[in-house]
């Protein structure tokens, strides 16, 4: 007989990932310092570096419509300043209770 | 007792007391206003001061800026309540869509604390009525995110408007555009800057000056400015 695994591990979670950016035209100091520090580890090709912010945004159960909407809302007026920053991406990603991917 | 103003205190908030300080200094009474509590208690004008509220999380202002403190104080601000923000609350301002740009992190990347001079620019604001158009004055500064920008048509605005409160004199310390160091609302009852004027408000406690090691108290003239436009 094969055992079931407790409902919880089999319960998919889904994730909205969302990505911001500084804008370009703005200066962005951090990415400044990161691409200064760069060449003191002998890594001298990188004439630019930008960082940004990444987001995961979980929800119980399936990343429908309604929550695809709500993250991009979630984006558009929490997670970033549009004076300073761009939303590039939200994009539902789907995540196994397990915390590993590819079970379920 | 004469004038209540408000002064809010967010998790993080470092200069409410000297803000409320400031306040009693200049011949008002001092309000303490926490920012979970949506009551402004009827006060006359509020002060959100300086500090790193949710320790700059996500961006400096950026959480602070939905507390239920704030959405009172947005409504009560478009209906002319004077508002100043100092430094983080700047950020919030900014953040609130209040005062129109944003701070990034200072353009040489690091913390600086220097008595800073500017210029006033604009004395018809609810908070600058005390100065004379283009009088310098001396107040501390100590930011890591104090850089101001805008998109160049915001910025070609307010300068036509005459939005643009304050300048930064002798030395741009953060890389703000136009070396704009505060600017106001169209109302002229918001108005927000990066430098501490509650600093600069009692004679052995503010920056050095020609009359002696911490005369300076220009920063005064905020708060007796708000004052005398509540008066009127």
């Amino acid at each position: 007989m094969i055992h079931s695994a407790p409902a919880t591990t089999l319960a998919a979670m889904g994730t909205v990932v969302v990505d911001v950016m500084p804008k370009p035209e703005i200066l962005d100091p951090q990415g400044k310092a990161v691409r200064s520090a760069l060449p003191r580890l002998g890594l001298d090709g990188f004439i630019e570096v930008r960082q940004g912010k990444r987001f995961e945004l979980t929800v119980e159960g399936e990343v429908t419509d309604e929550v695809l909407a709500q993250a991009r809302r979630a984006a558009e007026t929490l997670l970033s300043n549009p004076i300073i920053e761009d939303v590039v991406a939200v994009t539902a990603v789907k995540r196994c209770a397990c915390g590993e991917g590819g079970c379920c | 007792m004469g004038a209540r103003i408000g002064v809010v205190t967010f998790p993080g908030s470092l200069d409410d007391r000297d803000a409320l300080r400031a306040v009693r200094l200049a011949g008002a009474e001092p309000v303490t206003l926490w920012h979970a509590d949506a009551d402004l208690h009827d006060v006359d004008a509020v002060v959100l001061p300086g500090g790193f509220s949710y320790g700059d999380y996500l961006r400096a202002g950026a959480i602070s800026r939905f507390a239920p403190v704030m959405d009172t104080l947005v409504d009560a601000a478009k209906g002319g309540l004077p508002v100043l923000g100092v430094c983080n609350g700047f950020q919030i301002l900014c953040e609130s869509h209040l005062l129109p740009g944003a701070m990034i992190k200072n353009n040489h990347r690091t913390f600086i604390c220097r008595d800073q001079v500017l210029s006033v620019e604009n004395t018809t604001t609810a908070w600058t009525s005390a100065f004379t158009t283009g009088q310098r004055i001396t107040i501390p500064l100590k930011n890591q995110d104090g850089q101001y920008v805008a998109d160049e048509r915001t910025l070609d605005e307010l300068e036509a408007e005459g939005r643009v409160v304050f300048r930064y004199q002798d030395w741009n310390p953060n890389g703000s555009r136009r070396d704009i160091a505060g600017v106001t609302n169209v109302g002229g009852n918001v108005v927000g800057l990066m430098p501490h004027p509650e600093h600069a408000t009692e004679p052995g406690f503010g920056p050095d000056t020609a009359k002696g090691p911490r005369a300076g108290v220009d920063g005064l003239g905020f708060f007796t400015s708000v004052l005398s436009a509540l008066v009127r």
